[in-house]
């Protein structure tokens, strides 16, 4: 039986920068081990000598020639943005408090 | 001229060329019913009305050009030249809406196309809009949209099957001839199979995903929804093929044969003739229906008449498919919807004004239930002490899952035969607090995403009157092998009663009056939990 406590729940919410509310939390606590309890099945499997798959069909290092071409205007790249200046996104100071880093 | 909406899209093709029909008088069809049943269906989150008379009149003008050009000219043209399409809301198409199902993209204008949306624009397509999806293609009934949920034209108390219910519903309605889709674990054939249509999973790596919202990359494939096999061939051609901004598109070639599946029905059926089909014994347990697995033995059988040789396979690892997609597509969507931060586009609260907090805030709002489980899921998955135990153990599955496959073809079998869902339509609300009966909806599709296959649903009859997919998977790169298998089923079944019938309650969805989707379901709570004394 998976055994996901509360605290690990809200653990993972803020790795994954999900802000959760309480009810969000309780419910996701159950939903959770609930599927995590379907995982079980896999642990009978022997898989020691078996190479993983990441992708299907084989394909490796495609290249291209390496000739400029035309991609998306800053203007266009920006057009979504929720804020911006001049030619850039403004993005929330990651360093230092108060007056910034 | 007849309804110009019961049309094949490979009828519309002589029509237009000849000059007996209109891409424009095709195109107003197709509005004027799209617009007409929306509200009942909620098949459509955005119509195109000016945009797509635009398109029908070059595409008018580009035949007429052609045919002063004389028959070469003609001939040079694609079949899907004023043809009306719909395309679910999470391919790009430049200058529209791309919400993926999510409040976290509403507003959000897509600034260039997507490989699919202009190969389209080539080929001279016509696009209505864009449908109605689960959020972020996570889901199996398109309930969890954002914007409602989609009902199922043959009982509109229904799920249409999903993520690509909007895309199912809307070829099934005569909304449109044809529509795209997108299939991570089934999301295509699931949702074709549940409304009674053509639906096509091509092997990964056969159309290009530049300019498609991802949800799982190492499973996502882009294909056709359509009312026939020959449909369907014609929109696969048209998407298909090696494109420099997908690294994961594969250089090769698109068979020209797709565009000329044979009209005659009897042509059709002797493709059968010394077929080696595998029926795997995997597939027909745990909670399938007996109606759909009668359905489904029926359609092998007379496809065995015909003239294929049927032999029953194992594909032993089948049972542990779920649990191993269930690790693999949470982990990579908590990787891709990474992006979603709210810096350069979309929903963003910047109300806190400290980075993390916004970021929580943001994402807290803006992403609804099953898209948080499974980035939970996927980031519990991936994190430090967990990666080995569920991670690398699902993709060594992954590789275990394949080989079934691959002996498969290696022993000669041209196409392995199964249900597409083990269910039919279920009614609205019905496993939406219930995830993993939900996640069971795709037990028999999902298998063919981790081994890369093409696989296809078709309709094989009803059961209880509602629609059964027949699922046809094929070896990569067999895309066309199969849908000369699918037109043979059409052919010996071209005279089945149930290939006369229209989804049973398309009628109701011309009653202004008919409630929407979204207030079925909250009636089918409401009694429902009356009903149960009142619970929670």
């Amino acid at each position: 039986m998976a055994n996901l406590t509360r605290a690990d729940v809200e653990h993972v919410a803020h790795l994954a920068r999900l802000g959760l509310s309480e009810d969000e939390l309780s419910r996701l606590e159950g939903q959770l081990n609930h599927i995590l309890d379907q995982y079980v099945v896999l642990t009978a499997l022997d898989t020691e000598h078996i190479p993983p798959t990441a992708q299907t069909i084989e394909l490796q290092n495609i290249l291209r020639e390496d000739v400029v071409q035309p991609s998306l205007a800053v203007e266009d790249a920006l057009a979504n943005a929720p804020e911006r200046s001049g030619g850039h996104f403004v993005v929330p100071a990651i360093l230092g408090g108060e007056g910034g880093a | 001229m007849a309804d110009l909406t019961r049309l094949h899209a490979h009828e519309m093709a002589p029509l237009l060329r000849s000059g007996q029909v209109s891409s424009r008088a095709l195109t107003e069809a197709h509005l004027a019913v799209a617009e007409r049943q929306n509200h009942a269906l909620n098949a459509w989150l955005v119509i195109y009305r000016t945009d797509a008379l635009a398109q029908a009149d070059a595409a008018d003008a580009r035949i007429a050009q052609a045919r002063r050009e004389g028959p070469a000219a003609l001939r040079a043209l694609h079949p899907l030249c004023g043809v009306p399409i719909g395309l679910k809301d999470l391919v790009s198409v430049k200058g529209g809406q791309a919400t993926a199902g999510s409040k976290i993209l509403k507003g959000y204008i897509a600034p260039f196309d997507s490989t699919v949306t202009a190969r389209l624009r080539a080929a001279g397509a016509v696009i209505l809009g864009k449908t109605n999806m689960d959020e972020f293609a996570m889901g199996s009934s398109t309930e969890h949209s954002a914007y409602g949920p989609t009902a199922n034209p043959w009982d509109l108390n229904r799920v249409p099957g999903g993520s690509s219910g909007g895309s199912a519903a809307a070829v099934a309605a005569y909304h449109a001839p044809l529509s795209i889709g997108t299939d991570t674990g089934g999301s295509i054939r699931q949702p074709a199979s549940l409304c009674g249509i053509v639906g096509m999973k091509p092997t990964y790596g056969r159309v290009s995903r530049f300019g498609i919202v991802a949800f799982a990359s190492s499973l996502d494939q882009i294909g056709p929804l359509a009312r026939d096999a020959r449909d369907a061939a014609i929109l696969l051609h048209a998407v298909s093929g090696r494109d420099e901004r997908d690294a994961t598109s594969a250089p090769v070639a698109v068979p020209d044969e797709l565009l000329s599946l044979p009209a005659s029905d009897d042509e059709a059926a002797s493709y059968l003739k010394g077929k080696r089909l595998a029926l795997p014994k995997e597939y027909f347990v745990e909670g399938m229906e007996p109606g759909v697995a009668a359905r489904v033995r029926e359609a092998v059988a007379v496809m065995e008449q015909a003239g294929a040789i049927v032999e029953e396979v194992s594909l032993p690892h089948t049972h542990y498919g779920l649990a191993t997609y269930y690790i693999i597509a949470p982990a990579e969507c908590s990787s891709n919807l990474a992006r979603f931060d709210g810096v350069r586009y979309g929903h963003a609260d910047r109300s806190s004004g400290e980075f993390i907090a916004d970021y929580l805030r943001t994402r807290g709002a803006g992403f609804g239930p099953e898209v948080k489980r499974r980035i939970m899921l996927g980031t519990y998955a991936l994190s430090a002490g967990y990666y080995d135990a569920y991670y690398l153990k699902a993709q060594k599955v992954r590789t275990l899952i394949k080989s079934d496959f691959d002996a498969v073809w290696a022993a000669g079998f041209d196409a392995i035969c199964a249900p597409t869902s083990p269910t039919v339509a279920f009614p609205l609300g019905a496993k939406l607090e219930d995830p993993v009966a939900m996640y069971l909806s795709d037990a028999c599709t999902l298998p063919v995403n981790m081994a890369g296959l093409p696989g296809l649903s078709i309709p094989a009859g009803l059961s209880d009157g509602l629609p059964v997919g027949l699922q046809i998977i094929g070896a990569p790169w067999s895309e066309l092998s199969m849908l000369r298998l699918a037109r043979a089923y059409e052919g010996i079944t071209a005279r089945a009663t149930w290939r006369d019938l229209d989804p049973a309650e398309l009628s109701l969805t011309d009653d202004p009056t008919t409630p929407s989707p979204l207030q079925r379901k909250e009636r089918l709570e409401s009694a429902s939990a009356g009903g149960s004394g009142g619970q929670a």
